[in-house]
């Protein structure tokens, strides 16, 4: 019994650590699908996501997802591109953009600390590669 | 489908008024058509509208799309915006983890307001309508959302419980909404502001570990200040934090059991309400 109990386990915590992006994965998925169709597509050959590093998304578990997510679909085969777009804030101290190290926007000029976040928080399906 | 944590709101949803029976709502039922009716732009699964048989060999090329994965609900949110300003009426999202005192701070700030200002409420939980029942009591119109399986109030939500309310002489909406720290942050629901409430409770690390939801806070409410001595709260540290991460907030330390700082919280609602 204890020998089954320990994988239940682990299970349940992939799980939880997952569940954040599988409902990311679903909402592009059905965007990607719904955007293929209407140019009647065949197949779907390559998705191309924009992932701020501020939407809140790990991108290995956004991956394992969608890869999950595209079985039996047009988009079986897809590549998955993910670009990753790095924050940036602007200190109106030194009236210049910067980007921030880790959660905490302290300007590495003067140490402000931004709330001004002017990119990061994209999270985009940006193209479709079709036939 | 919750994008953030994926909880499901395909199953229904329902909204009811304290006094009423619940409302069920689903995708088939009238007031999701009455939304399309008025032009809020959505996908259909099935829009071939150019049906032609496709060259085996025919190139690949690239769609560009361009889609947020918000952008539903984004839509949707500035539909309420628009809604409020309309009406004259600040809109207020009140966020927090479960337990934090959001109920019983609205329930104080409804007895204590309630013959200065109108106010409206709608609260979201994934079960029951224990909180609609205690701020019913309060003379205010309270809508409970029973979520079931979501774990966020979307746009479409408060915006499927307007015609529960009678607007008439309201000039404040509090919007509760589902105890949580993660998905609720990314859910813009049409609000004029959004509070924070954050119990001292709760550790002094929690800005630092869901910086998300205090980075979009206008206010962080501090909340269960009475505890301090005994919760034993370094709430100077819990303040440093909420500036770290959210600088733009403003913090307002309050107990509603004591009422300390209450004053503070009613002078921000009018200054809003003037502004």
């Amino acid at each position: 019994m204890g020998a089954q109990k320990k994988p239940r386990l682990e299970h349940n915590i992939l799980s939880f650590r997952f569940v954040h992006e599988i409902g990311i994965a679903q909402d592009i998925l059905a965007q990607v699908l719904n955007g293929a169709e209407k140019q009647n597509a065949r197949s779907i050959h390559r998705i191309k996501l924009r992932i701020g590093d501020l939407s809140g998304v790990a991108e290995d578990a956004l991956r394992f997802a969608l890869e999950v997510g595209v079985r039996d679909t047009i988009a079986q085969d897809a590549i998955i591109c993910m670009e990753q777009i790095k924050a940036l804030c602007y200190c109106s101290t030194c009236e210049e953009t910067f980007e921030p190290e880790d959660i905490i926007f302290l300007c590495p000029h003067c140490g402000t600390l931004s709330s001004k976040i002017l990119r990061g928080r994209e999270l985009e399906v940006s193209e479709l590669e079709i036939t | 489908m919750c994008a953030t944590c994926g909880c499901s709101t395909e199953k229904s949803y329902s909204i009811k008024k304290v006094d009423g029976q619940p409302h069920h709502h689903d995708h088939d039922d009238e007031q999701h058509r009455h939304m399309h009716e008025h032009g809020i732009p959505h996908e259909h699964a099935s829009a071939h509208e150019e049906s032609h048989s496709h060259d085996e060999h025919s190139p690949r090329r690239t769609i560009p799309l361009q889609q947020s994965v918000f952008a539903k609900n984004d839509l949707i949110a500035e539909r309420n915006r628009g809604f409020f300003k309309a009406k004259d009426i600040r809109a207020i999202n009140l966020l927090s983890s479960p337990g934090a005192g959001k109920t019983t701070l609205l329930e104080k700030t409804l007895q204590d307001l309630r013959s200065k200002v109108g106010i409206g409420v709608i609260v979201g939980d994934p079960q029951t309508d224990l909180d609609a029942m205690r701020l019913g009591q309060k003379d205010a119109p309270v809508i409970q959302v029973i979520t079931g399986d979501a774990c966020h109030l979307d746009a479409e939500m408060v915006w499927n419980s307007f015609d529960q309310i009678d607007w008439n002489g309201k000039r404040l909406l509090f919007i509760e909404n589902v105890g949580n720290l993660v998905c609720p942050a990314a859910y813009d629901l049409g609000e004029q502001a959004r509070v924070v409430l954050l119990s001292i409770t709760e550790g002094e690390d929690k800005p630092l570990k869901y910086p998300t939801i205090f980075k979009t806070a206008d206010v962080v409410l501090l909340t269960k200040m009475d505890l301090k001595t005994a919760a034993v709260a370094d709430v100077e540290k819990i303040i440093k934090n909420v500036h770290a991460v959210a600088p733009q907030a403003q913090v307002i330390s309050v107990s509603v059991r004591s009422n300390d700082g209450l004053q503070e919280w009613y002078d921000w609602l009018f200054k809003l309400l003037n502004g």
